[in-house]
């Protein structure tokens, strides 16, 4: 972690990040998006608008998914959070992270992780079944390479091979 | 954002204890660290109050619901006893924002959401809600998205909300606490008209906290619909939605109510038309007759007079689909 973050306005924060526990120190007005970026080094989610309207940020806070623009880092205290890096199971990669590259829904790259979490806790609502549905779902992340169609395609292949991956785990991954 | 100190009380009277004129309180955040990033909202203190148990959603006597204040916009659209009972409200939440910012943003917050006018964004520009007495550019400048209704020459703004045109129509009422104990207050009495001091938005006092919102018993499952237009087709600001729910005996209206988003300083209600629903028959006729006594005060600006044809339109189709079974 960064030295120049620590000051006395710090305060501690202890967090769950992609499985690992973290025993951190955050400046109260740090966004989630700013630690995990900068102090952390995890660059997967990306900033775009940072005023919750693009969606580049999206992880996902204890399942479910947000934009870390408009979370307060010391807001997250015992929460257990999911960003793009932590999707794969080592070399193996998430069913939606797959999906998206079987169908290549992206072009320039910058909103994928964004939309890959998105999709994440969109299948874990369980509301997005049909195409309509999908769309509907993903509102939330905007591509202005406008890869949508490839992005619906993907979503589409991995719900199924998400569900399939809960049952053989015994669980939500 | 300017630096601020941070706290997390545990109880709501100790969150009551540290309101106070510097600080503010935080709950989902989705608003409020959007104008601390804009430099509108510049509290000294925050408050998170996510600690505090106002998470459930519990029956009340009469078949109603009490929401408390933290429940997410996501899990109370998709509620069951929301989507059984209460249709309206799960339609208007997800209609509004996205799926990411409904997993976040409170019920208390939604209500407490400021408006979305330009010039109150731009703090380059006079804004007589961001700085009281400055003026208020939007009368005579850019005001296609401003109200229609209920303005006032301080401030042409309108209310964000979705969920808030659903409760008015549905007569919620907001339980809140403050220093000298708890009150209700009826959510047509909740926000407020812009007048001369369009700087509050709502009837609250500075003590108080938003604990909960009642619903009333359900009258309207079987026939309510939101209707919402914007200029694209999801994750827009209303230009016009329509709340509307009727309770039908046989072939006429016992009961009718009809909210308006996207048209006024707060969700616009009228009482009046309301009444003249009540005993007619269910028909287009009907319907257009109370959508011209709604509108027939309306006060378009300059670039908003498309606002009064959209919502005469909009007000007789969310009836009308209400009126069948409330499925577009």
């Amino acid at each position: 972690m960064s030295e120049i973050y620590q000051d006395e306005a710090c305060q501690a924060v202890t967090l769950t990040l992609n499985g690992t526990p973290r025993q951190l120190k955050v400046q109260p007005w740090v966004t989630l998006l700013d630690l995990l970026r900068d102090q952390l080094d995890l660059v997967g989610t990306k900033k775009g608008c940072d005023h919750g309207q693009c969606g580049a940020c999206t992880v996902l806070r204890n399942g479910k998914r947000v934009n870390a623009c408009l979370t307060l880092a010391i807001m997250c205290d015992g929460d257990d959070l999911t960003t793009i890096e932590g999707l794969a199971d080592g070399d193996r990669l998430h069913p939606m992270q797959q999906a998206f590259i079987t169908h290549d829904a992206f072009q320039c790259g910058y909103c994928t992780p964004g939309q890959i979490c998105s999709a994440v806790g969109m299948v874990q609502e369980g509301r997005a079944c049909t195409r309509e549905e999908i769309k509907e779902g993903m509102s939330g992340n905007l591509c202005r390479c406008g890869a949508y169609g490839n992005i619906i395609a993907a979503v589409e292949e991995a719900i199924p091979l998400m569900q399939t991956a809960q049952t053989d785990a015994g669980g939500p991954r | 954002m300017t630096p601020f100190t941070y706290c997390k009380p545990s109880s709501i009277s100790e969150a009551v204890g540290l309101m106070g004129p510097t600080s503010q309180l935080i709950a989902g955040g989705t608003n409020l660290l959007d104008l601390m990033k804009e430099n509108i909202a510049r509290p000294e203190q925050l408050v998170d109050i996510t600690g505090l148990p106002l998470t459930g959603v519990e029956e009340t006597a009469d078949g109603g619901l009490m929401i408390g204040a933290l429940v997410s916009n996501a899990d109370l659209a998709w509620h069951p006893l929301v989507e059984q009972r209460f249709p309206l409200l799960s339609q208007a939440i997800l209609a509004g924002a996205s799926p990411q910012l409904r997993n976040m943003a409170s019920t208390g917050g939604n209500l407490l959401q400021r408006t979305r006018c330009y010039y109150f964004y731009d703090t380059g520009t006079p804004c007589n809600k961001r700085e009281p007495g400055s003026g208020c550019p939007a009368r005579a400048g850019l005001n296609r998205i401003h109200a229609i209704l209920g303005a006032s020459d301080a401030c042409v703004a309108v209310h964000p909300s979705d969920m808030c045109v659903a409760l008015a129509a549905l007569e919620a009422v907001v339980h809140v606490q403050g220093r000298s104990g708890k009150r209700h207050i009826a959510f047509a009495d909740f926000h407020r008209l812009p007048g001369d001091t369009p700087e509050r938005d709502n009837t609250l006092a500075d003590d108080e906290l938003i604990i909960a919102i009642e619903l009333p018993r359900p009258r309207f499952e079987q026939h309510s619909h939101y209707l919402k237009i914007r200029d694209r087709a999801s994750y827009a600001f209303a230009l016009i939605s329509v709340a509307a729910a009727l309770e039908l005996d046989g072939e006429r209206i016992v009961e009718a109510r009809l909210a308006l988003g996207g048209v006024a300083h707060k969700p616009w209600r009228d009482t009046s038309v309301e009444g003249l629903l009540k005993g007619q028959p269910p028909t287009t006729q009907t319907f257009e007759q109370a959508a011209d006594a709604l509108l027939s005060n309306a006060q378009p600006l300059l670039h908003n007079g498309f606002k009064v044809k959209l919502a005469r339109r909009a007000i007789v189709r969310a009836l009308t689909v209400a009126a069948a079974g409330g499925q577009a």
